[in-house]
């Protein structure tokens, strides 16, 4: 019995969350735009964001290098290692874990912000004044989680690889320029066009996710914890997911 | 005392005149198996003041969101200047929106904003060709009718309770609205504020000759502001009548409101 209830909730809650989306095509992206407050959430989602995904980054490509390296120092291709880190971080690590810290950040406070806008009546307040609250809270929201996270990604991948570069002169010696070169050498246009695309729809499904939970918040504190807590879940369980689709498309078009 | 009472005679004379701006025809709410509104009616004339009576959890707030359009009804009809909320698409309900005002109980400001950003807020929204001296203009007009302009670049979260009702209500005249709904104005309010803001209910409906819908259970206020009361009472109209008249009445379901 309840394997079918939870069944029933979790297509439910599919359902609503594809109509909420849907809504988001038809709605969200007609006229008449609200640019103010879509620079304003670029500049609290992607300006106020760089901290934290810069120094993850930078904490990411500085610990990868040093663990990477006795493997290979092993098998005799220690000379590889900025090849390794850097295909690593630029084709997933770096736009998987800058997505994940992107939806703790972003995706909880998405949900509690609406979430505790729709408890105190502040949605319904902009509904009776015929002001269409999904164009203002919920479209300005989830484009600029989809314009900032790429942007997030390349400069947060930027900063790991000058962590890499530190980490491999922790017990070597590498000159910036081989370095960089190396690792550039490495990179095709397919290493790094499906990595960027991919984040695209990351920050849409970080977005469309936390402003789904806060709009559709019950009633209370506890309400808006939990609508909080659901979004960066559901967001990070979808990071995945897109992710898991992204390496099988690029696959079956002979990117990998 | 007296004096009042025979100019809400005089005014209900004159409201019988008057075409109705909101009809509300066999009205049905329910919610799952409970049933919050059934065969309510109600008609209400321009410039009136209706103070919707009835005990707690029995579809007040239920009716005045159904006006508005936030919840929509089961069956039965809502006329508001003639044109049915009921069959409205969204951009023509939220075109219709701009004629009714509605003040939340819990106020609503948005408290990311200042003031000043509450009040343009559905200013720069609706009156897309306003100019900013026009804007700043009725910002401070809106503020100084609540006597509150020096809040104008304050934050919510620096106001009282009784002064975010105010801004509330200037907010939800700055529109102009010829119908305003008010969910429980004087509720959680000490009595000089409640007679604060039952005075500039008053006031700010005659300046715009609004018809207003006010859900009260403080009795004062009820006595105040409303030219007829309705009673509401198992999701029906039990009676529509002036706060004079309801007070004498001897029906046990009108006299437990007035002991």
């Amino acid at each position: 019995m309840s394997i079918v209830t939870n069944t029933k909730e979790f297509l439910d809650e599919t359902g609503a969350i594809a109509k909420f989306t849907g809504r988001f095509f038809t709605t969200g992206i007609m006229p008449r735009y609200e640019t103010k407050e879509l620079l304003n959430q670029c500049y609290i989602i992607g300006y106020k964001s760089l901290p934290l995904i810069g120094l993850t980054a930078f904490i990411m490509g500085l610990v990868l290098t040093m663990q990477l390296r006795p493997s290979l120092v092993d098998y005799g291709v220690e000379s590889q290692l900025p090849v390794m880190v850097g295909l690593a971080i630029v084709r997933e690590i770096g736009p998987v874990i800058s997505a994940l810290i992107f939806a703790g950040k972003i995706g909880s406070s998405i949900g509690a912000e609406l979430g505790s806008m729709k408890v105190s009546e502040q949605i319904d307040a902009m509904e009776v004044s015929g002001i269409n609250p999904y164009k203002y809270l919920v479209a300005t929201r989830v484009f600029a989680a989809t314009l900032m996270l790429p942007i997030l990604v390349i400069l947060g991948d930027t900063i790991s690889l000058f962590g890499a570069y530190i980490g491999v002169n922790i017990k070597s010696v590498t000159s910036f320029e081989l370095f960089f070169l190396q690792v550039f050498k490495s990179l095709s246009y397919s290493d790094i066009l499906p990595a960027v695309v991919k984040t695209i729809f990351f920050g849409f499904a970080v977005g469309i996710v936390g402003c789904y939970k806060g709009f559709n918040s019950s009633k209370g504190t506890q309400g808006v914890g939990i609508s909080a807590n659901s979004a960066v879940v559901l967001s990070s369980v979808l990071i995945f997911i897109i992710d898991l689709l992204a390496v099988q498309i690029t696959e079956v078009l002979g990117l990998n | 005392m007296k004096m009042e009472t025979t100019e809400k005679k005089v005014n209900k004379v004159e409201n019988d005149k008057k075409d109705p701006v909101i009809v509300i025809k066999n009205l049905k709410k329910s919610f799952g198996e409970k049933v919050v509104l059934t065969d309510f009616n109600l008609s209400i004339k321009q410039g009136t003041n209706v103070v919707i009576l009835g005990k707690s959890g029995s579809g007040k707030s239920v009716l005045i969101k159904c006006i508005i359009g936030l919840l929509k009804p089961d069956s039965g009809s809502i006329s508001v200047f003639g044109d049915d909320i009921t069959q409205m698409s969204y951009d023509e309900l939220n075109e219709s929106r701009n004629r009714v005002g509605f003040l939340f109980q819990s106020n609503a400001i948005y408290d990311s904003m200042t003031i000043r950003e509450n009040l343009e807020f559905p200013l720069r929204r609706h009156w897309v060709d306003i100019t900013e001296e026009e804007i700043d203009r009725l910002v401070a007009e809106g503020l100084e009718s609540v006597g509150l302009a020096s809040t104008i670049d304050m934050m919510p979260s620096e106001l009282s309770g009784g002064m975010l009702k105010r801004i509330a209500l200037a907010r939800t005249m700055i529109l102009r609205p010829e119908i305003i709904l008010y969910d429980e104005p004087t509720t959680g309010l000490d009595p000089i504020t409640s007679r604060e803001i039952e005075d500039l209910i008053l006031s700010l409906q005659k300046k715009n000759n609004a018809s207003s819908i006010i859900i009260s259970h403080d009795m004062n206020c009820v006595k105040h502001v409303s030219d007829v009361v309705v009673l509401l009472l198992e999701g029906k109209c039990y009676t529509e009548s002036t706060y004079a008249e309801m007070a004498v009445s001897t029906d046990e379901n009108i006299k437990q409101f007035f002991l």
